[in-house]
């Protein structure tokens, strides 16, 4: 039982490291966590198809052959197609649905010996900030079954909290990365926009869309992204890393500015959460760090612009889905337009109906210039604050959400105030930069996220702060109750 | 009819380019097939998949706009157009909006000795959908039993080529579409074959009295698949357009469908006329920038397009600009000249010789040069053999038609049909005494100084001889037999 334990709690590059060492085999690894899916994952629900004999095979193979991410048990967000394993999107529209191809991302890390456990919840087509979107029931955060482990990687991050993989893969459009890693306690990364290979990342808004890590620590994120950085000749958006990343040192701040961004403080920040952060930053202060006001003036008119241009994205990435080639076909229609209204009536959900009728809205003739237009011109106003903001500071700073953790069902029925659950990770999709959420403290016992954001491709700079960050606030272990109980 | 009505003719024309693979993914480009063989995880639109520029396709419309003296612009975009089809895969076409490729250029046409400018408007790049097949009933959705999809043709390269509205007839609609047709083959851009459609042309059509500036309602006239129903279909729907405004009635903005069978245009319901493509840049390629150095290397890559090489014929072999126009109206037909002349030096002789017997075999078939069976070595050898006495000229024309029918050379199809010319002057000399023996009345017309009826007994010869008498030896034999006896 303490051996489970202790391989629960290890982290991938701790894991890897006694790997390496031969003190734990790769088949033991996963089989611990298959366990802990087994005794958990019915209450938590964090995966929509678990993998276990693939795992168990892979493991199997990796005990004789070593890449560099060997053996690391790994869940796939359920977003990222995985050949000859149905890929859903949590949607009704592709329950059945199994590509005939593997993402770039996810071949990467396989390339690298990760074994595969399987493939996580989320909200629907990745649009929602609770996992309660999807078409499977909703995932639940491990620190409070009765609360939402946030979203749209909420299965991902859930899944790291609870002990049910080591690391985990999310995609990041508005914060589906950063926020459900706070609310878990755990680690996320939303790479620079272009750094991480789309092919195979099932689009929601092609022009935010990123995929990256979900881990227990920094140094696993950094890890992790080694592996996941690098151009795709088949996604035109991508870019070779400038830098390359590098695995942070053990140190502190010194030396570093960081600026506090003063609009994402200005209001419906928690009390708790604020007291959390307020702390941390005291803390960085204390490691070193050189702590400044910064500003975004215009970043109140991001989640307005957001909500102009993901939608309108969305609506033409959705349109694929109509009963033709793939995925649900309603029965019975009569006629193509019947058969496309039918089809998408039933296979998607209400809140990616409501956005794919916000684009449509706003891209159509006649309120194209005054809805998408105009956000473009806030999209681009957003990005030359950001540009003006780190001209004075390192790396910028805000909690990752302005509450910990809600109960399921709390904003369910008031869309409005689910989307402003992003308002402080927005912006910096608006601006394609490099966020990570990283814990920061506890709130009446839930997880509180701290998000660092720096320039473009500066995630190996960003990272070295955030680990200085994770070494100041210094929370020990950030197992979550569903890890700890096993001891 | 109390009234000139002018008719006013914008093109749109669609070129499926020939480029090795499709224009966002590797899959193969080619016609027909197996349904579906020719299909990726991109073209079909798989969830998750990603258009790649190809940038073979970006040379070729390069080649294209330079062609057409259009500019072209330093930045142009990819815009989605999105409209629900089952042959439209991802629910969008990728095509170019408001910064198209290249823009305001002109390709102008001669027809009956005049000449017209047309202006081109503009030059984008887009994807081909793939293709519906509607099962029973003939073929078209109406009554179809059941409807498949090949996706065989989705995502092959498509240049959309706009003309200004500056044509005023079907005839030079038809001359237009002939020569840029014609300028894409000597570009080697694509089949440029409408039956199957690899190019593809619709028109925008409207009326008004002459020497009004302002524009008439237009209609969308769709679905002629060859030059012939261009032609007609302009014809029949101008003809419609006027009878309606001269009965006083409207001409409504909507689609025309031209009928191929019987020649007639059909007004389609203009309910789903009203589309809102709802455009917006492609978020997943990149801005496509062309630099200098570009359009430098694709100018230097530029085939010799007709009117250069018309030019070089007139000034460099001698040719008549007459003929010289004629021979580069079609690249397979100029091709085919050069190819002869390498094998037979003499530039007007060839000419002649295409010009007269070619293009009649060719406009009697219907058929393309390809589809023959003569060759330009082939071509060269029947002239040697004409001139060299062996086969006269009129019946070296009817080798020729059969050397075209059935792909055998000169010196076969003479041999078989004994078409060898007589030279020998034994055996015309009996037979043209026969003939001075059996016309006495015309012997001394022509005595008597009338030269013309020399005609007359040459022709009997040749009858005798089914036209294989040499008519030089003839003529000799003739005269020297006329003015003895």
């Amino acid at each position: 039982m303490s051996q489970e334990r202790n391989l629960l709690e290890l982290t991938a590059h701790e894991a890897h490291d006694l790997i390496q060492q031969g003190e734990v085999t790769a088949s033991e690894l996963t089989a611990a966590y298959l366990d802990q899916i087994e005794r958990y994952d019915n209450d938590v629900n964090a995966y929509l198809l678990v993998t276990r004999e693939r795992a168990q095979e892979e493991s199997g193979r990796s005990d004789s052959n070593g890449g560099p991410l060997n053996g690391l048990p790994t869940a796939i967000k359920d977003v990222l197609c995985t050949r000859g394993i149905a890929t859903t999107c949590a949607s009704r529209m592709l329950e059945n649905y199994v590509p005939p191809y593997t993402a770039t991302c996810v071949r990467r890390l396989q390339d690298a010996g990760i074994v595969t456990l399987g493939k996580t919840n989320m909200d629907e087509f990745a649009m929602g900030s609770s996992t309660e979107n999807s078409a499977f029931g909703p995932t639940r955060n491990p620190w409070d079954l009765e609360r939402v482990p946030g979203g749209s990687s909420g299965g991902s991050a859930a899944a790291v909290a609870a002990g049910e993989a080591i690391w985990a893969l999310g995609s990041d459009t508005g914060g589906s990365i950063r926020q459900p890693a706070a609310f878990c306690g755990v680690v996320g990364l939303k790479p620079t926009y272009g750094s991480v290979s789309r092919y195979g990342l099932v689009a929601f808004a092609s022009s935010f869309d990123q995929v990256g890590p979900i881990t227990k620590d920094v140094k696993d994120a950094a890890l992790m992204m080694q592996h996941l950085v690098g151009k795709d000749p088949c996604d035109s958006t991508s870019v070779e890393h400038p830098s390359g990343i590098a695995i942070p040192a053990d140190r502190d701040l010194s030396g570093v500015r960081i600026g506090v961004v003063q609009e994402l403080m200005a209001g419906g920040i928690e009390p708790g959460v604020m007291e959390v952060f307020t702390n941390a930053v005291k803390k960085l202060e204390a490691a070193g760090a050189e702590i400044g006001e910064a500003s975004l003036p215009h970043s109140e008119y991001a989640l307005a612009a957001y909500y102009i241009l993901a939608p309108a994205e969305a609506s033409a990435n959705l349109a694929r889905f109509d009963g033709v080639r793939y995925g649900l076909r309603a029965k019975g229609a009569e006629g193509i337009s019947d058969m496309y209204e039918q089809t998408r009536n039933l296979g998607f959900g209400d809140e990616v109906k409501r956005r794919i009728m916000l684009g449509t809205y706003a891209l159509s003739s006649g309120y194209y210039d005054a809805y998408y237009g105009q956000a473009q011109k806030v999209r681009t106003l957003i990005v030359n604050d950001f540009a003006q903001a780190l001209s004075e500071f390192d790396i910028l700073i805000s909690p990752t959400a302005p509450t910990t953790a809600f109960k399921l069902g709390e904003k369910t029925g008031d869309p409005l105030t689910m989307y402003l659950s992003d308002i402080c990770t927005i912006p910096v999709n608006l601006a394609g930069l490099p966020g990570v959420s990283l814990p920061a403290g506890y709130a009446d016992g839930l997880p509180v996220g701290l998000q660092m954001i720096g320039p473009a491709f500066s995630e190996s700079a960003l990272l070295q702060a955030a680990r200085g960050a994770e070494i100041a606030i210094s929370l020990g272990s950030t197992a979550s109750p569903l890890i700890r109980e096993r001891s | 009819m109390s009234q000139q009505w002018e008719p006013v003719i914008g093109l749109e024309i669609h070129v499926e380019l020939s480029t090795k693979s499709k224009m966002f993914c590797g899959c193969e480009v080619g016609f027909g097939g197996e349904p579906n063989t020719r299909t990726c995880p991109v073209c079909a639109a798989h969830p998750g998949a990603l258009p790649v520029m190809n940038r073979e396709a970006i040379n070729s419309i390069g080649k294209i706009a330079l062609s057409l003296e259009c500019e072209i612009a330093e930045r142009s975009i990819f815009h989605r157009k999105n409209y629900f089809y089952p042959d439209l895969p991802k629910g969008y076409q990728i095509s170019q909006y408001d910064l198209p490729f290249a823009v305001e250029g002109h390709l102008d046409v001669t027809v009956d000795g005049k000449m017209y400018p047309v202006g081109i408007e503009r030059v984008h790049q887009e994807e081909d959908t793939g293709k519906n097949i509607h099962a029973g009933e003939g073929g078209r959705i109406a009554g179809a039993l059941y409807s498949l999809i090949d996706f065989n043709r989705s995502g092959i390269p498509l240049v959309e080529v706009v003309t200004k509205p500056a044509i005023h007839s079907p005839q030079v609609a038809r001359a237009f579409l002939n020569k840029l047709k014609n300028t894409l083959k000597y570009l080697d851009v694509s089949d440029c074959n409408m039956e199957e459609g690899s190019l593809r042309c619709d028109a925008n059509v409207s009326v008004r009295p002459a020497g009004q500036t302002e524009l008439g309602v237009k209609t969308e006239l769709k679905n002629m698949n060859s030059f012939k129903h261009l032609e007609k279909g302009l014809t029949k729907e101008i003809e419609r357009q006027i009878a309606l405004l001269e009965a006083g009635e409207k001409v409504v903005q909507q689609t025309v469908h031209y009928e191929v069978a019987t020649g007639e245009v059909h007004p389609m319901r203009s309910k789903e006329y009203a589309h809102d493509y709802r455009y917006f840049p492609e978020p997943d390629l990149a801005p496509l920038e062309i630099s200098e150095e570009f359009i430098r290397k694709v100018r230097s890559r530029m085939p010799e397009l007709p009117s250069m090489r018309s030019e070089r014929y007139v000034h460099e072999l001698g040719l008549p600009e007459y003929d010289a126009d004629v021979l580069t109206s079609s690249r397979d037909l100029a091709d085919f000249f050069e190819e002869t002349l390498v094998f037979y030096n003499d530039a007007k002789t060839v000419s002649n010789w295409l010009m007269g017997e070619l293009l009649g075999v060719l406009n009697a078939s219907g058929k393309e040069l390809g589809e023959m069976g003569i060759s330009a070595e082939g071509t060269a050898q029947l002239l040697k053999m004409i001139d060299a006495g062996q086969v006269s000229k009129n019946i070296g024309k009817e080798v020729f038609a059969n050397m075209c029918a059935t792909g055998k050379s000169a010196a076969q199809i003479v041999e078989e049909q004994g078409l060898t010319q007589i030279s020998d002057t034994g055996e015309l000399e009996a037979m043209i005494a026969a003939v001075i023996a059996a016309n006495p009345v015309q012997v001394e017309q022509f005595r008597g100084g009338k030269e013309q009826v020399l005609g007359f007994f040459v022709g009997q010869v040749m009858k005798q001889t089914q036209g294989r008498a040499n008519p030089q030896v003839v003529n000799e034999l003739l005269r020297k037999q006329l003015a003895g006896s």
